[in-house]
């Protein structure tokens, strides 16, 4: 007969292990391998979320570059109409400006031509009492004749 | 080939297949194979050290190749157990982890040529002056060919199939089990005729189930390890021989392992589970 009180400390062994393997070495690895499950688990997850967040990103992203674009070439609109309007006006101010300064010229010019008119023929109306004088030296004095030359400067 | 001086084949492989045995008391059965307790418990302890060290190291992090190896015969009894056993229980996942991986330790045993061992503890015999011969120590280092090993393995199976049964279905409702089925029928009295009948087979169905699974593993092991020890006997020609009967003998070794496990799993599922 092969069977003996071997079969007790098999049996007694193989208790222990079990309720050893139970107790202490089944939870923490069976623990430590749901748990990294669940890790994966949620960081798959969360770059699925990820992912979906950038594509949403980036669809707002192109729709505020257009938004953007959009605004900029108004504001270049803007910008052109007014400096057209301010060269406009530059223009006409200019204008006017010059007009004044010509106007001004010749006023000034009228005034001169004037004054030297009145100088000239004051001028000429001594000379020519310097040369009546001279040539009637001899002949006639001067107060006797002097109302005579006083009409001639008048009409000069 | 290393035994006595008279040696015979019937000897050589008859001393192969004795265990080392001490008497603890009086008759056959208070005796303890010790080189089947010996190896058995050496190699239990082996495997709940690398498993518990796996454990102790168990990280969320990125496991290492020795943690992942290990996580990865959890996972694989642990998936097992979850397609095979529809209850809940923290008990029937870790028994399968240990009776996976220990048969499997103990079977591998097998692989070791078998002289190695057997010639190492005879020399060591011989040098410590215990015994006069080399032949006079006996050691068997597969602890699944011991019938007591792999029988004890089925009681503790059994008796677990037992307590899962009450549990699930009370103590009535097991005896309703044994004693109702597979016969049954309306009228009292051939229902009561029936009783015997279906306790007889009941019960053999019963104990069939650790009977079975010891026998088993018992069987394929010692046949595996007879025909290594007849290999063994063919002086040179063992080597080739040898060869392809260790390579065949992974996947038997591997298998047997696993049929015990789901085997394990499969009864105390049936055991608890209340179908009738």
């Amino acid at each position: 007969m092969n069977l003996n009180a071997t079969l007790i400390g098999e049996l007694i062994a193989f208790i222990v292990f079990v309720w050893f393997c139970m107790k202490f070495v089944w939870p923490p690895l069976n623990g430590a391998i749901e748990a990294r499950q669940k890790k994966i688990e949620d960081g798959l997850a969360a770059s699925d979320k990820a992912e979906k967040d950038l594509e949403l990103a980036r669809k707002k992203a192109t729709e505020q570059l257009k938004e953007a674009k959009a605004e900029a070439a108004e504001i270049i609109e803007q910008a052109k109409k007014r400096a057209t309007q301010i060269v406009d006006e530059e223009t006409s101010r200019g204008h006017e400006e010059r007009e004044k300064i010509i106007a001004q010229g010749h006023s000034e010019i009228e005034a001169e031509r004037n004054r030297a008119k009145e100088e000239l023929r004051k001028q000429v109306a001594s000379l020519a009492v310097i040369g009546a004088e001279k040539i009637l030296e001899r002949e006639i004095n001067e107060a006797a004749h002097s109302d005579i030359v006083e009409k001639l400067v008048a009409e000069l | 080939m290393a035994a006595g001086e008279e040696l015979t084949l019937t000897g050589y492989i008859q001393h192969h297949l004795t265990n080392g045995q001490v008497s603890i008391g009086d008759g056959w059965f208070w005796k303890l194979n010790v080189d089947t307790l010996a190896w058995s418990i050496g190699l239990g302890l082996i495997f709940l050290w690398i498993f518990k060290r796996a454990a102790n190291k168990a990280t969320l992090g990125v496991p290492g190749k020795f943690q992942c190896f290990i996580e990865m015969v959890v996972e694989f009894v642990d998936q097992n157990v979850k397609d095979t056993f529809h209850g809940r229980s923290r008990l029937i996942a870790p028994l399968a982890l240990t009776i996976f991986v220990w048969v499997f330790l103990m079977n591998l045993m097998d692989l070791i040529p078998v002289d190695f061992l057997p010639a190492l503890a005879g020399q060591i015999g011989v040098l410590s002056g215990a015994v006069e011969s080399s032949h006079d120590v006996y050691m068997k280092v597969v602890p699944t060919t011991d019938l007591n090993l792999t029988l004890a393995l089925g009681i503790g199976v059994f008796a677990l199939i037992i307590f899962y049964s009450i549990r699930v279905k009370g103590l009535m409702g097991f005896i309703k089990e044994l004693t109702l089925h597979p016969f049954s029928s309306k009228n009292v009295v051939v229902q009561v005729l029936f009783i015997p009948v279906n306790l007889l087979l009941e019960s053999v169905t019963l104990i069939a189930k650790p009977v079975s699974l010891g026998l088993r593993l018992f069987g394929n092991l010692y046949a595996g390890e007879l025909i290594f020890i007849l290999i063994a006997a063919l002086g040179l020609f063992q080597l080739p021989l040898h060869f392809v009967w260790a390579v065949f003998h992974i996947l038997v070794i591997v298998l047997q392992a696993f049929i015990f496990m789901m085997l394990t799993i499969v009864y105390l599922s049936m055991a608890s589970e209340d179908n009738h």
